[in-house]
Order: C-alpha cells, then structure tokens, then sequence
C-alpha cells in the first residue's frame, strides 16, 4: 500500500544529503530518503550505525552538520518547535520519570504536548487502554517490567496523536512476548494514518516494516521493501550447508574456488556462491576432501540478515582495500 | 510561553520532591538544624575566661584589685597558685586563658604613690580572644587604678572627685552585645543556598543523567518553561523555610526584629531568585549531580558561611577578600537580614543592598536561559 500511496500522499519525512560529524567521526554520511504518510519505515542496523544519531537530528535534538530533513514539512535544522509539535518520540534509554505513577506520566506528557483539557480524560483512557495499563494507573512507573514501560513510554509520546512517530530501538531488552505485542500496536497506529520511523537491531522485526533502510556506518547501503531487499540486494545465490565440523568447514572454505562469502548461521553455514547448481557438487567434493562430512545441502531463500550480512561485508571489504 | 506546560513541569517536580526522601529532609530538617546549631552551639561572646592568679604581696590591696576581676563578668578566677611555672603549666593545659602575678611590692608601692606593674600572662594561641582578653584587662586595671588616684588624692587634701573623663557607651542594635543575635539572621543565607543551589543543582543534572531530559526537550516546551516550572516549586519551599527561620529566630532565640515583615520577604525573594539562578547555570553546566553539587557547595554554600559577613565581620577581613565580597550575592543578603533584623533600616536605605542582589538576577537570568539549549550537544 504504502509503496503506490508515495506518489500522491506528500512525505512525512524528506531526507537530503544528511550528514553528522562529531570531530572527525562521520556518524552519518550524506543520507538520502523519503517515507511517506500512514508507512512503517524500518531503519535496520547494528550499534553505532548511526541510527539514534539519524533519529535524533530528524527530532530537532541535534543539529546536522550539513544537508537537510524536513519533517511534517518543517526544517529541523531551522524549525525544530514546529517539528516537535507534531511528532511523538522514544529515545532509545527508558527516559520517563521512574519515581512518578503510571497516571503521573501520562498527565505530564499530556501537558507537555498542551492536550486540550476537553479532551484530556479521553486522550489519558486511551493511552492506558491502548498500552494495556488499565488498572495499572497508580503503580509507581519503576516498579513495572520491561515491556509495560515500553508500552507506556509509546503512551507517553502520542497522546497529542502526532502525525509521525519516532521510535528508536523500542523494544530493546523487551522479552519477545511483548515485542510482539508492541509491533501490533504500531502496525494499529500505521493503519490509522500515522507514519511510523522505527530504528531496530532485531532482524525479525525488520519484517514487519513497509520499507526498510539499511545504515552501516554511517551509510544507506540498501534501501526497499523486506522482499524486495531480499530478492534483490543479494549478489549471488544462498546455500545452506550443514556439516561437521562446522569449524573447520568455514575456515577451509574461505580459501575455495567459488565462493564470495561464507558465514555461520546457527548450526549450519550459508555460503554465496555466483551460481548454486553449479557450485554444489564442486562445493560438497571440495569439503570432503578437506575431512568434512557434509550431511545436507540446498539452495535456501535469503533472509534479511542474509541480505545485511552480504552487504555489509562486501562494503566492509571495499573499504578496507581502499588506501 | 504556554501556561500549562510550565505548570505540567512544575507539578512533576513537587510529585519528585515529596517522594525523594533525602531533598524532602533537606527541606524540611535542615533549616531548623541549622538555626538550632548556630542558636545553641555557637557563641562567640567571650565571658567567664578562666583566670590563675599569683598573690605575691598578699595585702589588702592586691585581693583588692583580684576582688575588681572576680567581680568583672568577663572573668572567673579558677585558682591561686604560689609559683610562676604553675601558670604555665595551667597555660600550657588550657585550664587558664590568663594568669595574673601581683608583685611582693605592690601594696609597698602603692602607698608611696609610685607606679606598679601587674604582670598578665595571656594565651594568645587565638589572637581574637587575646586580644579582647587583654582590652578587658587593661579596663579593670584602669578602673581600680583610678579609684586608688582619688583617694590618694583626697587623702592629701586635694578635690577631685572622680576622674576628668569618662565615656559613656551606649550598645545600640543588639544591646545586650549578644553574638547569637548577631550570627541567627545570617543562617537564614545559609539555609537559602541549600534549598536554592544545592537542590536545584541536582535535580536539573538528574534529568541529563537518567535521561529524562533527552525525551523532556523533545516535546514542544520550551527552555524558559523548563526553568521556571522546575525553580518554581523550589522557590516556594524556599520562602516556607526562610518563614520558619524568621520565626524560630524571633519567637525562639528573641532575636530582635524591627524591620517589616516586607521588606524581608522581598529581600529574600530576591536573594532566593539569585541562588536559584545560580543553581540551575551550574546544573545546566555541569550536567552530573556530584559535580553539580560540589559545584554548588563552593560557589555559594561556602561564600555565605566565609565570606557573607555571617559570622565573621567583612571589615576586619584583608582588604583582597573584603573585595572578594563583592562578587558573591551572600554578602549582600546577610547585610540586608542584620539590617532588617536588628537596626529596622527604612527600606528606601537598603537600595545599596538589594540594587546589587536585582543585578545578579538580570546577570544570572541572562546567562542561565542562554547556556540552556534544547539540544544534546
């Protein structure tokens, strides 16, 4: 859906030539992008990216250092009042106040953000209905778990119903139960028009999202959606072997003909291969002759972090060939 | 500037005061401890100094002149020895501040009209207390010497009948020269820096540290909102203490207070809002609560126990730290509450006090809302 809709709903986000530099670190280097109203957009990478980093220019917290973001059609750099009003935010750190109730919270949110008093009491019961918290309103907020502060905080930051919604890593340290629970809610808010821009490590959650970009270091080195980043971002085709011992299969492997990328994935390998037809039987000959048993081999459909894996290793490669 | 998100802030923060018990402490048991330990514990009037004495001539006229001290309140004779190095001992052991040797001579000489030295052996390890010991001293001395000139005087036919000049004091302000009502009005700046500084200094670094701030600042408030909703409940916590100050110091200690209750409120209001100021520049700076607190103990804490004039009189200071001062808003606080409290100056005299206190607040106002950025960086 949301794919079509860019074309006549107007972007939420705008991202042109952003760039952050701290001293001589490039925390993100001349991003470009766009997501449009009502989409969930996944920004997928590992630590120190430049996810939070990217997140928190487009909330008017930092400043970039060039380029520029327009968000709900205002500047961050030059407008960020105007960009709060009308964005709802989770920083990465649980960041509501511990010693304050469940209902403290939500009321103090709900005056940050001016909700008018009219339509307060609704706005509160909402929020408490749709963070499952009903009940719940005077627990002092530190006492909850995990995943009920996850819920709050999101509470918290669309009370005043803002038409985006940042949310940076909002189910880290969160059991896998309520990560699920806490997707539903935001699959609920996207459909009710909100755009959505989520940063995660979680490979599996990157599924959930309309699109996806995936940042390393600093850098877009893919952008689509799940599928398409898995039918075409790959270069070459996935096999998966299993086989014993794995160790030595992978280190033997890295000097075999064939082969562009080798790398375990729990208890098998997946190896990228040009063409897997015709590598599989040199590949299963090649090990063999090395002492491994291999007992399963076929050609897979790559999962995202496939498709990361490859790219970011093949990037990390480029680079470091680079004087 | 929006009204209900000043408000929302400030709420929050009177919910975070009442459920921290270690800021609810400092609120609420400090300023009496304070006022109890300087009212009680510390008193700088010197009175009932410990005296030896050494009755060589053993006349009448030397237990004369004993009977002047004994009689002086400013001395208590502890013992009489019959040797020199027993002073000493007694000096040495802190048992005297002073010891007293009459010579063999003295009667023999005061009869021929002729002078005669009382020697005081004085410890002068505390050079104040020497020094006033020794002023008392010399007045008893001189009192005694003056009655034995009148009546040798008139014992050879001559009139006089008292001495030609005397001086007549009069102890305005504090007249029983009592130093607790010296000391009392200037806790007042001590417990104001507490509550002011010290306090607010933490809770604004709290936030930076815990990371509420990051999720605070990204709503649509605003900077001076941020300030003003989280001084404002301290502001009002500081006004209840300094009420509870003034009223142990008057009804408690009786301490004398004859300026207005006005001007004293406005007084420390102003002072409050400097302390307030200061505190939240040092957290904004700081951003961690142990060096924002350290920071706030130095900047004023100790300013107004060292420098404000609270215990320790500006004027007698060297003249590098007199001007030192100038520079912190203690000193002209603890000026305005020993005005108000024990002379009742007219408010439109203590302009020299509370124009500087007014430049703080511009100053200290300016600087805060400018070194305040809703940014991380």
């Amino acid at each position: 859906m949301p794919e079509q809709a860019s074309a006549v709903v107007p972007n939420s986000v705008v991202v042109e030539n952003l760039v952050k530099r701290f001293g001589d670190f490039v925390a993100v280097d001349r991003l470009n992008l766009a997501v449009s109203k009502g989409e969930v957009f996944g920004f997928l990478g590992p630590n120190g990216a430049g996810k939070s980093t990217t997140i928190r220019m487009l909330c008017g917290l930092l400043r970039p250092t060039s380029g520029s973001a327009q968000v709900a059609g205002f500047d961050v750099g030059h407008n960020p009042e105007a960009v709060r009003q009308n964005i709802g935010y989770m920083s990465q750190k649980f960041s509501l106040y511990n010693d304050l109730k469940v209902i403290e919270n939500l009321r103090l949110f709900a005056g940050l953000y001016s909700v008018p008093s009219a339509k307060l009491k609704d706005r509160i019961e909402w929020a408490l209905e749709m963070a499952n918290l009903k009940g719940q309103e005077n627990l002092i907020t530190g006492t909850l778990p995990g995943g009920w502060k996850q819920r709050l905080a999101l509470g918290c930051a669309v009370l005043h119903q803002p038409a985006i919604l940042f949310l940076d890593e909002p189910t880290s340290g969160v059991d896998p139960i309520s990560r699920r629970q806490f997707w539903d809610l935001i699959q609920h808010m996207a459909e009710e028009g909100v755009t959505v821009f989520v940063t995660t490590h979680y490979m599996e959650e990157a599924e959930y999202c309309n699109r996806l970009a995936l940042i390393f270091r600093g850098k877009m080195v893919a952008l689509g959606t799940p599928s398409a980043l898995k039918r075409d971002s790959m270069t070459g085709e996935l096999l998966l072997i299993e086989c014993d011992p794995l160790g030595e299969a992978v280190e033997a492997l890295q000097s075999a003909p064939d082969i562009i990328d080798a790398a375990v994935f729990g208890n098998a390998l997946h190896l990228v291969v040009e063409d897997a037809a015709a590598a599989e039987p040199r590949i299963r000959k090649f090990l063999e002759a090395k002492g491994v048993t291999v007992s399963h081999i076929e050609k897979i459909r790559p999962t995202l972090e496939d498709v990361f894996v490859s790219l970011t290793t093949t990037r990390g490669a480029a680079e470091e060939r680079k004087p | 500037m929006s009204l209900t998100r000043l408000l929302a802030v400030a709420r929050k923060e009177v919910l975070q005061i009442l459920r921290d018990t270690r800021s609810l402490g400092i609120v609420v048991v400090m300023p009496v401890t304070l006022m109890l330990l300087f009212g009680y514990g510390v008193n700088i009037d010197l009175k009932g100094l410990p005296v030896y004495v050494y009755d060589q001539d053993g006349s009448q006229q030397s237990q004369d002149l004993l009977k002047h001290f004994q009689a002086s309140p400013y001395f208590h004779i502890v013992r009489a020895v019959d040797n020199v190095p027993a002073i000493a001992h007694a000096l040495d052991a802190s048992q005297a501040k002073m010891g007293l040797v009459i010579p063999w001579n003295f009667s023999q000489r005061l009869s021929q009209g002729g002078p005669v030295e009382v020697q005081a052996l004085v410890d002068a390890s505390d050079d104040n207390t020497a020094n006033v010991l020794m002023g008392y001293a010399q007045g008893v001395v001189q009192g005694y010497s003056t009655g034995v000139q009148i009546s040798w005087m008139r014992s050879h036919g001559l009139s006089l009948q008292a001495a030609p000049i005397n001086i007549a004091t009069r102890t305005w302000y504090n007249e029983d020269l009592e130093s607790r009502a010296f000391i009392i009005p200037g806790v007042l700046a001590l417990v104001m820096s507490v509550i002011g500084a010290f306090l607010t200094s933490l809770t604004i670094a709290r936030e930076w540290e815990r990371g509420s701030m990051e999720q605070l600042i990204s709503t649509p408030i605003t900077a001076m909102e941020i300030m003003l909703g989280k001084l404002a409940p301290y502001f009002v916590l500081g006004m209840i203490d300094v009420a509870v100050c003034a009223v142990l110091a008057i009804a408690w200690f009786h301490v004398p207070f004859r300026g207005s209750y006005l001007t004293l409120t406005v007084s420390s209001a102003l002072f409050l809002v400097v302390v307030l100021l200061l505190g939240f520049f040092i957290s904004v700076a700081a951003k961690n609560q142990l060096a924002a607190s350290q920071a706030a103990l130095i900047i004023t804490f100790l300013p107004a126990f060292l420098l404000s004039g609270f215990l320790f009189s500006i004027d007698q200071m060297p003249i590098v730290l007199q001007w030192i001062t100038y520079i912190f808003p203690a000193r002209y606080y603890v000026a305005l509450l020993k005005k108000i409290f024990l002379k009742g100056t007219p408010a439109a005299m203590l302009g020299v006090d509370l124009l500087p206190l007014a430049g703080f607040t511009v100053v200290l106002a300016l600087v805060a809302t400018r070194s305040f950025h809703k940014r991380l960086e």
